[in-house]
C-alpha cells in the first residue's frame, strides 16, 4: 500500500494528527513507567522474608519500671510460652520484620576502617531464634546455648564481653566476603573484638525498607538475649492455632510476674505483613487503574478523531470506491494512517519514558527501565490504535460508491 | 444584542450542540472530570502535607544542627547530624542565646491510672523543657507550663493533653492532681487544649511525622533522673558502657535529642549563627568534634523541606495525576477540534451572514468552557471520592486528606481554565473557517 497519499492528507490535518501523536506518546511514556513501578512494588511484596510468616506471633509485654530481675523473668516467661499447648518454639529478640523499630550497625573487615564495608540490621537472638523464625540455615551451624550472652550484662558499665560469633544472611555474607566461604571469617560490628561467622541463613529481611532494596536482606544475628522490657517475644505455632495462642499467651504471661502491660501491636506476623504492605498494594492498584484509564481515554480520543476524519472524507471515499477501490483498501487506508500516527507517538513516547525513568531513578532510587519495555509498550499501543480505529474505518469502508454521484 | 444576552445565547447554542452530540460531549466531560478528579485528589493531599504546621510562628523557629560524629564514615559535603548529642543540647539550653529554646526527645512511659477498671497503659510522650509550650504556641485549657526552675530541679511535674485528661480524670480542671508515671508520683501543672501541628515538625523520625501528637509532656531532666525509656532515632558511635545510663548518658557518643530555638529578628538569627559557629569551633579545638562540617540553622519550613516530609509516594502520585490530566486535556483538544470543524459549514454560513471571527471564537470558547465547567463539577465529586479513598488508607496522614475552601476554589479555576485552554486552539481553528469555500462546497 502506498503511504504517500496518507502522508499528504495528514499534512493537511497537522493539528489533529499532532494531537493524536502527543496523546499516544504521553500515554506510552506514563504506562511504561507505571507498569515498571507496579512490577517493582510487586517484587518488593513477594520478596521472601526468610521467616515462616504464617506460623509466627509477635508478642510483647512490658513492665512498669521493673528493671531488677528482668532477665530471670524473661527466662520464666519463655519457659511458660514454650510449655503452652500449640506452641512449637518461642524466642525473645529486639526487633522483627514489619515492626516499627530497627537496629542497624556498620560492619567492618578491619577495625577502624574509614567507611564500613556494609551496613546491616542487627537481630539479637538466642539458640532458639532460628528454629522459632523458621530460618533456613544454608551453611555452618546454629548458636549453641552456651554462647548466648545477656544483653543487660554486656551493657553494664565497664563490662567488656566479646561477641565471638554471629550468623549472617547469604546476601550479607556475599557483600562482606565476595566469592569466599564466609564460615569462620571475621568482621567487626559490635565492640572492639572480632566476631566470627558461624552460620549463614538463606534470607532474613530488615525490619523496614528504610535502607533501600539493595541491602534489604543484610541482616546479622548476634547470640544475645534481651529482656522482656526491651525486647519482644516471637512465638511459633500452628497456623490454625494462632488466635488461640495469642489469647492464651496474654493470659499466661499476665499472671507470670508483676503487673505488666500488653503491647497494643501484638499480632500475627501475617497481619503485620498485611498492614506493612498496604501502601504498596494500594499504590499498585492506583497505578493499574491510571494505566487502564489512560488506555481508555487514548482509545476514545482516537475513535473521536478517526470518526471525524471519516465523516469529513465521506465524499472522497465515495469517489475512490466509484473508481474501483475495494472495501479492504479503504479499511487498510485508515488502519495504515493510524499505524503511522501511533508509531510516531510510540517513538516520542519511548524517549519520554526514558526521561521520566531517569527522573525516577534520581528521586526514587528506582532501577533503570529494562529494554524489553520498548517492544512491549509499542505492541500494546499499536494494538490499542488498531482496535480504536477499526470501528470508524469499517464505517468508512461501508460508504457506497454511489455517494460520489450525489452532490453533498 | 447586549454583551450579556449574547453570552446567554452562546450558552444556549452550546447546550443545543451538546444535545446533538450527546456521546461525544459526555466523553469529553468524563475525560476532563477524571483528569481533574485525579489531579485535585493528589494536589489536596500534597497541599495539606506540605503546609505550614505553625502559621505565623514558623518563620521565627529554628532548628540548629552540628556534627559531633568522628571522622570515620565522613565524606566531604556531609550534612550535619539531624539530632543533637545530649551534651550539646544541654549546653546550648544552659547558655540561652535565643529568645526561647527547648531540648526534647520522644518518650515511652507507663501510666497507672490507680482508678477502678482502668488498667495501666503505655503512653508515647515528650520529654522537653519549659519553653516548648510558649515557643510552639501550645494552648492551655487549665494551668500552664511548668516553671523554668522545675527543669533544673528535675521536678515531678506533668502537662497532659485534654484527651488524656478525659481518659484519666473524666475531664475538668485536673491541675494539682497526682499521676503515677513509671511508678513515680507526678503533679499535673497544665492541661492543653487540642494541639495538632501537622506534620509534627519537631520530631520527624516517627511514623512519617503525621501521627497524633504526644499526650503527655514531662521535663527532660526529670525523665533522665528516672531513667525513663526514650523513643525515636538514636545514632551512636563508639563504646558507651561508661555509666548506668549507657547510650542516653550526658557524655554518651550518641545523637538523639531534638533542639529548637526561637529567634525574633534577622539580626538575632545571624547572631545565633555566629554563636553556633563559635561553639563548633570551640568543641573542635577541645577535640570533642572531629568533622569539619559547618553547623546549620534551618527555619521550620526549610527543615521540613530538607526532611522531605511529603512522602515520596504522594509526590509520585501528584506527578502521575498531572500526566493523566494532560492526556485527558489533549484528548479534549482533539475532540473539540473534531466537533468544531465538523460544523465548518454551519460556521461558514454564519460568517457569510456577517458574524465576526471574534463572535465565532467567543461562541466556541463558551462551548468549551461549558464542557469544562461540567467536567469540573463532576471532577469535584470524583475528587471527594478520591479523598475519601485516601482517608481509608492505613497511612498516618489519612485523616488530613480533606478538601478545604481554598482547594475548592482552585478545583473550579483549574477545571475551567484547563478546558478553556483546551478549547482555545479548536476555537481559533474554527474561526479561521473562510465563508466562501464552505458555501461553495454546499
Amino acid at each position: 500500500m502506498d503511504i504517500r497519499p496518507i502522508l499528504s492528507t495528514l499534512r493537511r490535518h497537522k493539528t489533529a494528527a499532532a494531537l493524536i501523536v502527543f496523546e499516544v506518546a504521553l500515554t506510552c511514556a506514563i504506562i511504561c513507567n507505571a507498569v515498571f513501578l507496579i512490577e517493582n512494588r510487586i517484587a518488593r511484596m513477594q520478596r521472601p522474608s526468610g521467616m515462616v510468616e504464617n506460623e509466627l506471633i509477635r508478642f510483647s509485654i512490658s513492665g512498669i519500671n521493673e528493671k531488677n530481675g528482668a532477665d530471670s523473668l524473661t527466662e520464666s516467661d519463655l519457659a511458660v510460652l514454650r510449655s503452652m499447648p500449640g506452641v512449637k518454639a518461642a524466642t525473645v529478640t529486639n526487633q522483627v520484620r514489619y515492626g516499627s523499630s530497627s537496629w542497624n550497625t556498620g560492619l567492618e573487615l578491619t577495625r577502624g576502617q574509614p567507611v564500613p564495608t556494609a551496613n546491616a540490621t542487627t537481630y539479637l537472638g538466642d539458640e532458639q531464634f532460628l528454629k522459632t523464625m523458621g530460618l533456613k540455615l544454608v551453611a555452618g551451624r546454629d548458636f549453641n546455648a552456651d554462647e548466648v550472652l545477656s544483653y543487660r550484662k554486656i551493657r553494664e558499665p565497664g563490662s567488656d564481653y566479646p561477641i565471638a560469633s554471629a550468623i549472617v544472611t547469604r546476601s550479607l555474607a556475599d557483600a562482606l566476603f565476595p566469592g569466599q566461604d564466609p564460615i569462620g571469617k571475621v568482621f567487626y560490628g559490635w565492640g572492639d573484638s572480632p566476631t566470627h561467622v558461624v552460620g549463614v541463613v538463606e534470607h532474613l529481611l530488615r525490619p523496614t525498607e528504610h535502607f533501600g532494596a539493595a541491602s534489604a536482606d543484610y541482616s546479622v544475628i548476634f547470640p544475645i538475649q534481651v529482656d522482656y522490657n526491651s525486647g519482644i517475644y516471637l512465638i511459633r505455632t500452628d497456623p490454625a492455632r494462632r488466635q488461640e495462642v495469642l489469647k492464651s499467651a496474654a493470659e499466661a504471661l499476665s499472671k507470670n510476674g508483676p503487673v505488666r502491660i500488653l503491647d497494643v501491636d501484638n499480632d500475627t506476623l501475617e497481619n503485620m505483613s498485611d498492614k506493612f504492605h498496604q501502601t504498596d498494594r494500594s499504590m499498585v492498584w492506583l497505578l493499574a487503574s491510571v494505566c487502564i484509564a489512560l488506555l481508555i481515554v487514548t482509545a476514545l480520543g482516537i475513535v473521536g478523531l478517526a470518526s471525524f476524519w471519516v465523516q469529513q472524507r465521506t465524499k472522497q471515499i465515495g469517489v475512490r470506491r466509484a473508481l474501483g477501490a475495494t472495501r479492504g483498501q479503504i479499511l487498510r487506508y485508515f488502519q495504515t494512517e493510524n499505524f503511522l500516527l501511533t508509531s510516531i507517538g510510540i517513538g516520542l513516547g519511548m524517549a519520554l519514558a526514558f526521561a521520566i525513568n531517569l527522573a525516577l531513578m534520581r528521586y526514587y532510587e528506582l532501577p533503570r527501565l529494562p529494554g524489553f519495555y520498548l517492544p512491549l509498550g509499542a505492541l500494546c499501543l499499536w494494538l490499542l490504535g488498531q482496535l480504536a480505529v477499526y470501528g470508524p474505518a469499517r464505517r468508512a469502508a461501508m460508504v457506497p460508491p454511489a455517494l460520489a454521484t450525489r452532490s453533498a | 444584542m447586549t454583551g450579556n444576552s449574547q453570552f446567554g445565547y452562546y450558552v444556549q447554542l452550546a447546550l443545543r450542540s451538546f444535545k446533538r452530540n450527546k456521546v461525544l460531549t459526555a466523553l469529553m466531560v468524563v475525560a476532563i472530570a477524571l483528569g481533574i478528579g485525579a489531579a485535585m485528589t493528589t494536589l489536596t493531599v500534597f497541599y495539606v502535607l506540605s503546609g505550614d504546621p505553625l502559621p505565623g510562628r514558623s518563620e521565627h523557629l529554628f532548628h540548629p544542627r552540628m556534627d559531633p560524629r568522628p571522622m570515620a564514615g565522613y565524606t566531604p559535603g556531609d550534612e550535619p547530624h539531624e539530632d543533637m548529642s545530649r551534651f550539646d543540647a544541654e549546653t546550648l539550653l544552659r547558655e540561652k542565646r535565643g529568645d526561647r529554646q527547648a531540648l526534647m526527645s520522644g518518650g515511652d512511659v507507663a501510666i497507672e491510672p490507680r482508678r477502678d477498671g482502668l488498667p495501666p497503659f503505655r503512653q508515647i510522650s515528650r520529654f522537653t523543657s519549659t519553653d516548648f509550650f510558649a515557643m510552639f504556641g501550645v494552648p492551655f485549657q487549665y494551668g500552664g507550663p511548668w516553671p523554668g526552675e522545675d527543669d533544673a530541679r528535675r521536678a515531678r511535674v506533668a502537662v497532659i493533653s485534654s484527651t488524656l485528661n478525659e481518659k484519666l480524670f473524666g475531664g475538668g480542671d485536673s491541675v494539682g492532681k497526682s499521676l503515677w508515671i513509671d511508678k513515680s508520683e507526678f503533679r499535673i501543672v497544665g492541661v492543653i487544649r487540642d494541639w495538632h501541628p501537622q506534620p509534627t515538625f519537631y520530631e520527624l523520625s516517627g511514623p512519617g511525622g503525621f501521627g497524633e501528637p504526644e499526650a503527655l509532656f514531662l521535663p527532660f531532666s526529670t525523665s533522665r533522673d528516672l531513667r525513663m525509656s526514650s523513643q525515636g532515632n538514636i545514632d551512636c558511635w563508639g563504646d558507651n558502657n561508661v555509666d548506668e545510663e549507657g547510650n542516653r548518658s550526658i557524655n554518651a557518643k550518641c545523637a538523639w535529642v531534638q533542639y529548637w530555638v526561637e529567634l525574633g529578628t534577622p539580626e538575632k538569627v545571624s547572631a545565633y549563627r555566629q554563636y553556633l559557629q563559635n561553639y563548633v569551633a570551640q568543641q573542635r579545638s577541645a577535640g570533642r568534634f572531629e568533622r569539619p562540617t559547618a553547623p546549620k540553622l534551618d527555619d521550620l519550613m526549610q527543615w521540613l523541606d530538607f526532611k522531605r516530609v511529603v512522602p515520596a509516594d504522594v509526590r509520585l502520585q501528584t506527578w502521575l495525576a498531572f500526566g493523566f490530566l494532560l492526556v485527558c486535556l489533549l484528548n479534549t483538544v482533539g475532540l473539540l477540534l473534531a466537533k468544531f470543524l465538523r460544523r465548518s459549514s454551519e460556521i461558514g454560513v454564519r460568517r457569510a451572514l456577517g458574524a465576526t471571527r471574534t463572535a465565532i471564537f467567543a461562541q466556541c470558547l463558551v462551548e468549551a468552557g461549558t464542557v469544562g465547567l461540567a467536567g469540573g463539577l463532576l471532577g469535584l465529586l470524583l475528587a471527594q471520592l478520591g479523598l475519601w479513598a485516601v482517608r481509608q488508607q492505613p497511612v498516618s496522614y489519612a485523616a488530613l486528606a480533606r478538601l478545604d475552601p481554598t482547594m475548592l476554589l482552585v478545583t473550579f479555576l483549574l477545571a475551567v481554565a484547563a478546558s478553556v485552554l483546551a478549547g482555545l486552539l479548536p476555537a481559533w481553528r474554527a474561526c479561521q473557517v473562510t465563508p466562501a469555500i464552505q458555501l461553495k462546497s454546499q
